[in-house]
């Protein structure tokens, strides 16, 4: 092969390749809007997609402390662990979602607009963006072997 | 090219991709040592950037940032970020807005209280200078940016005992998502090189000089 016509062939596989893989579909690293939360403890399992929190958006509109201090949510991705009936009880979500401070809980689609199986998960968090776990220092108390 | 051509190529560069497959592994089957390995299989595993991935995009619509369902109807009534943030102070990290700067310059207003919108917050101006070993800049966390945000029951005691420098802090227990980093690398800034100077902000006296380790001073072949 003179190198001209290996270098149409390895043109050709790379076109090949990028070809299935438009194809076929790579799966997308999420781009999500940092701080976005994905809420997932049981949507799935009931059938419903999983609820998207947008930090952003709602932070344009309220202090932290509205939520993190007098609503009570603990600074726990899934930690709360929320379900329709708190929110219908005017906790949690149903704190504002009850249709006098904002938009009333029958707009389901609305909060559960994830992708069907995606975890719980908190978006762009510098934890889940290292490359290998952070360095872990020994602590006084456990140095024994 | 005109369009044909480049249609057939296009074709048989995708046969000649599935053959070259097929021929390769067959290779592989046969133990054909002569065949010298090919670029494109050598580079794989060298590939320029194995680790570093950068965003492709900022801000995406809600349709197109990979954790909302497209087919969902509402996702497509969800507000576009870009929207929002159009006309607030910009930074490089996070979702790409200096959300200090936007309440510094009132172009913002959040509310204090769920229902009440006149109800201002209670903002305490003290800083607390952590002084660092290494040769970064000094820590100063400045109280005032954050009962902007905070409450003080949101830190004070379950994350920080409110006592100047009773309270061990590092950079991996941050890194870790403990302390500072319970919200900075979640809402608030994240921790990365551009942002390194925000909480460094006082910088060392000019013949500071970074201690020596214990190993280099008893170093025997010094
Ligand atoms: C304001 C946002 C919001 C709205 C509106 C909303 N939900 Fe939810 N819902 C949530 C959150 C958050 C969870 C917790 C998700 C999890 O952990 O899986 C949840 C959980 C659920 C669950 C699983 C837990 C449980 O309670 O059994 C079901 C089923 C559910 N929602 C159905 C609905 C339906 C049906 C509607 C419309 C009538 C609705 N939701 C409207 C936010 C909302
Ligand atoms: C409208 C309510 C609301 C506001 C305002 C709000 N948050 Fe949250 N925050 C939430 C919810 C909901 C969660 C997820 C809790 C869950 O999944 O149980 C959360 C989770 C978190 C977490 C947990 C991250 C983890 O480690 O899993 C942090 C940290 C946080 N918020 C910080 C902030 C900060 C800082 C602000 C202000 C800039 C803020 N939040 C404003 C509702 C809010
Ligand atoms: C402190 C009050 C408050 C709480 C708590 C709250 N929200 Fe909201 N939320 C709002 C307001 C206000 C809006 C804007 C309403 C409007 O556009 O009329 C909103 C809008 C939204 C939107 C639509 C955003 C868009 O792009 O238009 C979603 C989704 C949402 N909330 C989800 C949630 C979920 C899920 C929870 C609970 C985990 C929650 N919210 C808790 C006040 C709140
Ligand atoms: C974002 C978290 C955060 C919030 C919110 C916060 N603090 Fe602090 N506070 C700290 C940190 C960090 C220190 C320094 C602790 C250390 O150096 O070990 C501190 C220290 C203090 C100290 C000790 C000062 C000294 O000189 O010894 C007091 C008093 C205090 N805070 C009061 C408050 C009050 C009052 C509020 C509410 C208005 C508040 N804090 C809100 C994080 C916070
Ligand atoms: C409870 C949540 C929380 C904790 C814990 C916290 N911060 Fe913050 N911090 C915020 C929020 C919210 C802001 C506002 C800016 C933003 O969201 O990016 C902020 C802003 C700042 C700023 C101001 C940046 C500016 O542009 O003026 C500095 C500096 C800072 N934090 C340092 C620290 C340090 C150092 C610690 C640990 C000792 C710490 N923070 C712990 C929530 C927190
Ligand atoms: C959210 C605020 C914050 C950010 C962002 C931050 N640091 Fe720190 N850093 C701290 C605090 C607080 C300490 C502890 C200071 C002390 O000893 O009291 C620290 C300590 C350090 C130390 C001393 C060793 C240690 O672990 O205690 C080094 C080195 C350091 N930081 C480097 C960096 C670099 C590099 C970056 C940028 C990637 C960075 N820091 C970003 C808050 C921050």
């Amino acid at each position: 092969m003179s190198s001209k016509i290996k270098r149409n062939v390895l043109k050709s596989m790379i076109i090949g390749v990028l070809a299935y893989m438009g194809a076929v579909g790579v799966p997308q690293p999420a781009q999500a809007e940092y701080a976005d939360v994905v809420i997932n403890n049981y949507a799935d399992a009931a059938g419903m997609r999983p609820a998207v929190f947008p930090h952003w958006f709602h932070r344009i509109r309220f202090r932290c402390k509205v939520c993190h201090a007098d609503l009570g949510f603990a600074f726990k991705a899934g930690g709360n662990k929320i379900t329709m009936a708190k929110i219908i009880d005017g906790k949690f979500c149903g704190a504002c979602h009850n249709g006098e401070i904002s938009w009333s809980v029958e707009n389901c689609a609305m909060c559960h607009s994830g992708n069907p199986g995606t975890p719980t998960h908190f978006h762009g968090s510098t934890v889940q963006r290292l490359i290998a776990p952070a360095y872990k220092p020994l602590q006084a108390n456990d140095t024994k072997k | 090219m005109n369009q044909k051509t480049k249609a057939i190529s296009f074709s048989c560069a995708v046969l000649m991709a599935a053959f070259m497959w097929n021929a390769q592994s067959h290779a592989t089957e046969v133990g054909d040592k002569a065949a010298p390995l090919m670029l494109a299989e050598v580079s794989g595993p060298n590939t320029f950037n194995l680790n570093l991935k950068k965003p492709k995009s900022r801000n995406l619509p809600p349709a197109e940032d990979g954790i909302h369902d497209p087919e969902n109807e509402a996702t497509h009534s969800l507000q576009h970020p870009l929207e929002a943030y159009k006309g607030l102070p910009t930074s490089e990290f996070g979702n790409y807005v200096d959300w200090v700067k936007a309440l510094d310059q009132g172009k913002l207003r959040p509310r204090w209280d769920r229902a009440d919108p006149n109800e201002e917050p209670f903002v305490m101006d003290l800083d607390i200078v952590r002084p660092v070993k290494a040769s970064v800049p000094d820590v100063v966390f400045p109280h005032r940016q954050h009962t902007e945000w905070l409450f003080c029951s949101n830190c004070h005691p379950a994350i920080f005992k409110p006592q100047r420098l009773a309270n061990q802090i590092s950079m991996s227990a941050i890194l870790l998502g403990q302390k500072c980093g319970v919200c900075h690398g979640k809402v608030s800034f994240p921790v990365e090189t551009k942002t390194c100077r925000k909480c460094h902000s006082k910088p060392k006296p000019a013949d500071w000089q970074p201690p020596l380790s214990e190993a280099t001073l008893k170093n025997p072949w010094k």
